[in-house]
């Protein structure tokens, strides 16, 4: 019954989708408040509904119901609860279920954040969004069912792909799907300007937050994702540029561009129709990630199991909702002219440049990942195209947006004095440039020119991203501090966070060092200053798996380190292989482990790597997002709102 | 309207019809010109003897002739449901790929022995002339020794049930109208 209280769940869901596309559409048509107000309810209704559906199919999981083909080809009467709860999302059409709750759950967020906007701008975006919503559940019931009844039931499930039972990819798809989804407000806030015809400074204002926000958790996902597979996939790896990894980075590098962007829109009044496109195209990018991962089009390790009516039904929803997208906006977008002039030497200016580069370094990742479909379409072979080609052209262009970052706070709005500007970044420069020739001496005792002049635009980054609370401190010592809006404390964590992602990619890509070796119990490799000693491999045996683990000591000079348990597992269900390394890390170096094969007599095939600052990528990641948690909880985006509040309520709390 | 504001609705028309071909493609597909030929000759012996073997102990009858390696990380993926293929009679012939003998034999030992021939390629010599880039790949020949199908990597269920199996069972049917 539960499985069919779900299924019945999201055919009301598309129902009230289709009211909440149709009915406020219509309101703002004839100017009836009444109709725009539909809005708000349908996308509340909304996301109740995909909410039962999808606590329905969880129940279905964690009951273990074999009956519904979904549950039972990814769970298996061993597996974890926790992984039974995660498997919800493990595969197709759970992982849509878990979209289309995002989607619907942003939806009602607007519905409710969004009191203090004009009426027919909140009604054109709930319907929009009302569109959205009808495209993915059409898709979901016509070709994902994942409430769809299999018989003869089945003893037991055929467990989850191995490569998800890992607590980081229990979060992992989550996050990214809120980072994709995310985009889909500020998409419907794009939309609305065009068809409104309306783009100010308050429409970038309404739009700021929502697309930090995505962001955020886009940042959050990508970051996660990285982390797990370098734990997981064994070859100490943190970024394979793999189609389906460039698909989640297009977006990102994008919204970062739009949240630029929308900046300049919001204090400057310019660069209007780009910041109404990039909003388009975040969100198109998203949809694109979408249709790569599950038509099959591409050859990637992230395989969801591919259908061609899948990717017929998402690459015609493409066309459609990108189709009416892009010729609103040939047709629109002249209206948005700029309200001011432009100077180079100023903010804007900067942030110009900085859209500039990102555009570039996306279009660039676009092409490589598109590139053997492109070749094979002209019918000129089979080709795929790996890092060198990313590297080679993502690095030069990352390097200026570095340069850039730094000067973001002591550039000022309109026009800045070259002298001020010198002035302030003097020291700050000299800094860097003199850590950034001593770190890698410090460090690793070897000086590298790249490791130099990476380090010199990681210092620079970071020693600038301190510049604005430090002149706040010292003009008005903490007050200056405290008082200094959250917009600024975000601007700062996460430029400073791309400092120490820039510092951890410069020494983790040129200083690494690994060795393939072959061990026997109570043999040793050494690696840098640092004692591999394999004491003994042992059966061990999981939940669900059954693993060879090797209990590893690492010593230097003689000192007890650390102590790793890498493992060699079976999965019973699947009879799949999976690795798990053991890594031992601090802030400056990671110390990784993991058993490839097992030999003759005992002995095991065993990669041992050092990665100096390799957690400074993932903490840089993790600052980035924390800085985007404080710029969108910024008190000036709620400040409308207050007064409105304040207004209506006699007597209410003065903002 | 100005024509640059058209851009991006144009690379979404290109972009689409790039798509659309995609999709009516495979990518991991990587044609075989052996496909429909007949099997590449080769003289080699069995593993861990000297017994010859040779193209013409493949004729006769549908079979699969799967490359695969005891160094071969892959292989061992695929090995569990080649196990349950020789369970239910399917005819196996495994190319032993560049590996030693003892290397070879020792990691069936281990593992478990599907095949009904096990065939020495130590060098390489027949996976060059079938044109095996990287192990595992499996082929499907019918009972006159022509190549019907080529898998690349390791067999999964969906390709055994989907492609493999049905071009197994009708190959002999096809192989008697072709001699006719």
């Amino acid at each position: 019954m539960i499985p069919e209280l779900g299924h019945f769940a999201m055919l009301a869901a598309f129902a009230v989708a289709v009211i909440q596309f149709v009915v406020p559409f219509a309101g703002t048509w004839k100017r009836e408040p009444r109709w725009m107000a539909v809005g708000a309810s349908a996308a509340q209704a909304q996301f109740a509904l995909i909410l039962i559906a999808y606590a329905c199919l969880t129940w279905a999981f964690v009951e273990r119901d074999w009956s519904v083909a979904y549950v039972a080809a990814n769970a298996h009467s061993q597996l974890p609860l926790m992984y039974r709860i995660s498997a919800v999302w493990g595969a197709h059409e759970g992982s849509m279920l878990l979209w289309m709750l995002m989607l619907t759950g942003w939806g009602a967020a607007v519905s409710v954040f969004s009191r203090s906007l004009p009426r027919d701008v909140q009604a054109q975006v709930l319907a929009v969004l009302g569109a959205l919503c009808i495209g993915f559940l059409l898709f979901m019931l016509l070709t994902s069912n994942p409430f769809e009844r299999h018989f003869p039931v089945p003893e037991d499930g055929r467990d989850l792909n191995p490569l998800l039972q890992d607590p980081g990819l229990v979060v992992h798809p989550p996050l990214l799907y809120m980072g994709y989804v995310g985009f889909s407000v500020a998409f419907a806030f794009a939309i609305a300007a065009l068809i409104g015809g309306r783009m100010d400074a308050a429409w970038a204002r309404w739009t700021r937050p929502w697309t930090t926000s995505a962001w955020l958790f886009l940042t959050l996902g990508i970051t996660l994702g990285s982390w797990w597979a370098y734990h997981e996939l064994g070859w100490g790896g943190w970024w394979f540029w793999d189609p389906v990894e460039n698909a989640s980075f297009l977006p990102w590098l994008v919204g970062t561009a739009l949240i630029h962007s929308l900046a300049v829109s919001e204090k400057r009044g310019l660069l209007k129709s780009w910041t109404v496109l990039l909003a388009i195209l975040a969100f198109a990018l998203s949809l694109l990630g979408t249709f790569l991962v599950r038509s099959g089009i591409l050859v990637s390790v992230h395989a969801f199991a591919t259908d061609p009516a899948r990717g017929v039904f998402i690459l015609a929803f493409l066309g459609i909702v990108l189709g009416i997208a892009f010729s609103l906006y040939a047709w629109r977008a002249h209206r948005f002219v700029a309200d001011g002039e432009f100077a180079l030497l100023s903010r804007e200016g900067l942030l110009l440049l900085n859209n500039v580069f990102l555009v570039i370094a996306a279009a660039a990742v676009l092409i490589g990942t598109l590139y053997p479909l492109i070749v094979d379409a002209l019918g000129l072979g089979k080709i795929s195209v790996g890092p060198p080609y990313f590297n080679a052209v993502f690095l030069p262009l990352t390097a200026p947006l570095a340069v850039l970052i730094g000067l973001a706070s002591v550039i000022g709005w309109k026009r800045a004095g070259r002298s001020e500007v010198l002035r302030r970044l003097r020291w700050p420069a000299v800094l860097a440039v003199v850590g950034g020739l001593a770190l890698p001496w410090l460090v690793e005792q070897k000086l590298l020119l790249v490791a130099a002049a990476g380090g010199m635009l990681a210092l620079w980054a970071m020693l600038m991203a301190l510049e604005e609370p430090w002149r706040r401190w010292r003009a008005r010592g903490a007050a200056g501090l405290t008082q200094m809006p959250r917009g600024i404390w975000g601007m700062t964590l996460a430029h400073f966070g791309i400092g120490l992602w820039v510092l951890g990619v410069t020494f983790v890509s040129l200083y690494s060092i690994e060795r393939d070796v072959r061990l026997g119990p109570g043999q040793s490799t050494d690696l840098a200053d640092y004692r591999f000693e394999l004491l003994r491999v042992e059966p061990f045996s999981g939940p669900n798996y059954d693993a060879d683990r090797a209990v590893v000591e690492i010593t230097r000079d003689g000192r007890h380190i650390a102590e790793l348990y890498p493992e060699k597992r079976l999965y019973r269900a699947q009879g799949s292989v999976m690795t798990d390394a053991a890594v031992e890390h601090s802030p400056l170096r990671d110390l990784y482990v993991a058993l490839a094969e097992p030999l003759d007599n005992g002995e095991w095939a065993m990669r041992v790597y050092v990665k100096p600052m390799m957690r400074l990528v993932w903490l840089g990641g993790v600052l980035m997002a924390l800085g985007g948690v404080l710029a969108a909880s910024d008190r000036r985006y709620r400040l409308a709102r207050m007064l409105r509040e304040s207004a209506t309520v006699p007597g209410g709390a003065t903002a | 309207m100005r024509l640059r504001f058209l851009l991006p609705a144009a690379v979404l028309v290109v972009l689409i019809v790039l798509f659309a071909f995609g999709l009516q493609h495979d990518p991991r597909e990587v044609p075989s010109p052996l496909i429909g030929k007949p099997a590449p000759d080769f003289a080699l012996r069995v593993v861990g003897e000297d017994t010859p073997f040779s193209r013409d102990d493949l004729l006769g009858r549908p079979l699969l002739v799967n490359f695969w390696a005891s160094w071969c990380l892959a292989c061992r993926v695929e090995h569990p449901l080649l196990m349950e293929l020789a369970r239910q009679g399917v005819e196996i012939v495994g190319i032993d790929y560049k590996d030693t003998d003892a290397d070879g034999l020792r990691w069936l030992e281990r593992h478990g022995n599907p095949y009904r021939h096990i065939v020495a390629d130590e060098r390489g010599s027949a996976g060059l002339d079938w044109g095996v880039y990287g192990v595992p790949e499996t082929f499907v020949l019918d009972a006159n020794g022509t190549i019907v199908h080529k898998h690349i990597g390791p067999i999964d269920e969906q390709a055994w049930r989907r492609t493999i199996q049905p071009l197994l069972t009708t190959a002999p049917a096809r192989a008697a109208t072709e001699t006719r």
